[in-house]
């Protein structure tokens, strides 16, 4: 076996930055959000417009933020102010393209859990931070991209609270709970990429990373997920990986 | 006008056990808590905390035994810790009462008690259980009149009929507390940088005490009113508290700690390495001034000044420290 020449935060990174169109709008959370925004912006989309929910819209990082709220997202911002005007005039109104979520569970219809185990969210058997924006970038950006680890306990068939609602109990019930747009469109896992299918809004696998099988990602998958157009995942270019390790992130804050 | 100066204490002192307050700034940046640690030193409790995305903060308050109830969206240090760590303890535990927002619904519930509303509509939160379920019983919400006696409620639209939209009360809250870097004597303040929800969250207190980085003459503030977010007579007390945040940022002032935030997030992770932090840090000294001597003191501080070309510290190393 030979040392990979790209290691899995990268490859997820770069999976997750491709999700990104040039000139969207982008509402990024802390961690491999920040990277793959990063790498996005200078390598495929450098138009993208970076909005962080603590207040500032359109940073040009120069060095990788440790919170939505940190000093490092001023730098180069269009607009900096408060938690209210990005939420309402950004998210509300309809202006995010695309929004990245995370959480300990996600469920077939991408629906995420970051607020409690257990089945009484009075009584959790393991308590989380909670929602922060995450509720709200579930149910107002125009589509959102979810990151996750890929266990079976972490892929349920229903996850034990919604904190973000995705496509809920897929077909039109997200529309039927009022969300007049918006929904989950990739799921970025430590063993592949997820997408939803336009009907049913049922996860199917899109991808399986280098050195996996598609029955191996079922196999870590609480529910039964369809496997037929399943491809091998895109591996970073030299160019993408270049970026990452000296551009976006050389102290190796999150890159593993 | 008068001149609001008081000192740390003295502000401390004004905030009785049982009080509602929120803490200005979110998760690293701006948190008062020069203020947060006095309160602490002078055993508070049954503290009424409402916030949309507080960290240690709330963390310490919640862990030093001082908080009673939470209206909250998030609480944790993000890639510091992802979850607060005497916060999931008191929850896992019963500790402590709580009831869960999001962070828009949390600072839409500010805005209504700034605007004199009784609530906000917003789009969020359909579909999700933090709408569907609440954390606070129906017994916990009648037995305080500062609570609302329901989390949200949904209604169509009157100008749309099919638009579905949901309601969020307004937040009232006794005191606010915000760390700024710049504030007159007489209470007007400067923010730099992201304002979070700090002027939302003043405009809904009845007493809003400001801790400051540095004290300026109100002439110099009020030739550029334009960047002062709040009116002076919205402020009751000022302080000036040089490092207040610490081991929070202070846009172009200083950036945060990662090694005292490191020491405190594996601290709070065991009972007796948590009570040895309060008291090294807090209840062990007799004020901020022991507080910075505590943590290091110029030597420390000096290492986070901002560079002004930034706002914050480029060369700041924030993983694998030197013990």
């Amino acid at each position: 076996m030979t040392t990979p020449a790209f290691s899995l935060t990268e490859l997820m990174a770069v999976a997750a930055a491709r999700e990104i169109a040039d000139g969207e709008v982008v509402f990024a959370g802390t961690g491999l959000p920040m990277l793959a925004s990063m790498l996005a912006q200078r390598a495929h989309a450098p138009q993208c417009c970076l909005i962080f929910e603590a207040g500032t819209a359109a940073s040009q990082l120069a060095h990788l933020p440790m919170s939505v709220g940190d000093p490092r997202v001023m730098r180069g911002a269009a607009m900096a102010a408060g938690l209210f005007e990005v939420f309402s005039y950004g998210l509300q109104a309809g202006r995010v393209d695309v929004g990245f979520l995370s959480g300990a569970q996600v469920d077939r219809f991408g629906n995420i859990n970051s607020t409690a185990i257990g089945a009484d969210p009075r009584r959790p058997k393991v308590r989380f931070s909670g929602s922060g924006g995450a509720c709200d970038i579930a149910c107002l950006a125009r589509r959102t991209v979810i990151i996750a680890r890929h266990e079976k306990r972490r892929f349920p068939e229903q996850v034990d609270y919604i904190t973000s609602p995705g496509w809920l109990r897929g077909g039109a019930s997200r529309q039927a709970a009022g969300l007049r747009w918006g929904g989950p469109a990739a799921v970025v896992t430590t063993l592949g990429v997820m997408r939803f299918r336009p009907d049913t809004h049922a996860m199917y696998l899109a991808s399986f990373h280098p050195g996996l099988t598609a029955p191996a990602v079922a196999a870590e998958t609480g529910f039964a997920l369809d496997l037929d157009e399943a491809v091998e995942t895109p591996v970073p270019t030299a160019e993408e990986l270049r970026i990452l390790r000296d551009v976006v992130d050389p102290e190796r804050v999150f890159l593993q | 006008m008068p001149d609001k100066l008081i000192s740390l204490p003295a502000a401390a002192a004004l905030i009785p056990d049982g009080a509602s307050l929120s803490l200005g700034g979110f998760t690293t940046q701006r948190h008062p808590m020069a203020l947060v640690y006095e309160l602490i030193r002078r055993r508070r409790r049954d503290l009424y905390l409402f916030g949309h995305s507080p960290g240690g903060d709330w963390d310490m308050l919640i862990g030093a035994g001082c908080v009673k109830r939470v209206e909250l969206a998030y609480e944790a240090d993000e890639a510091f810790n992802t979850v607060g760590p005497r916060w999931r303890r008191a929850v896992e535990r019963g500790q402590i009462e709580w009831e869960d927002y999001s962070n828009f619904a949390m600072v839409s519930r500010f805005t209504a008690g700034a605007l004199g509303l009784p609530f906000m509509p917003i789009r969020s939160l359909l579909g999700s259980d933090v709408l569907a379920r609440e954390a606070l019983t129906p017994e916990q919400r009648a037995a305080d009149p500062r609570t609302p006696a329901k989390k949200a409620a949904v209604i169509e639209s009157p100008f749309n009929p099919g638009e579905r939209l949901v309601l969020v009360p307004a937040i009232h809250t006794e005191f606010a507390v915000l760390h700024v870097q710049k504030a007159s004597p007489q209470g007007t303040i400067r923010l730099e940088g992201q304002t979070f929800a700090d002027v939302q969250q003043a405009l809904c207190a009845e007493v809003v005490i400001v801790t400051a980085e540095e004290i300026v003459d109100d002439a110099e503030l009020r030739r550029e009113p334009e960047r002062n977010p709040l009116p002076y007579f919205a402020v009751q007390h000022v302080c000036h508290v040089p490092w207040g945040a610490h081991p929070y940022a202070v846009f172009n002032y200083y950036d945060y700690d990662p090694r005292q935030l490191k020491l405190y997030h594996e601290s709070a992770e065991d009972e007796a390495a948590y009570a040895a932090y309060l008291e090294q840090f807090i209840s062990g000294v007799r004020d901020h001034a022991g507080y910075l001597a505590a943590v290091g003191g110029a030597a420390r501080l000096e290492g986070l000044r901002a560079d002004p070309a930034y706002g914050y510290r480029p060369d700041l190393k924030r993983r694998r420290l030197d013990p």
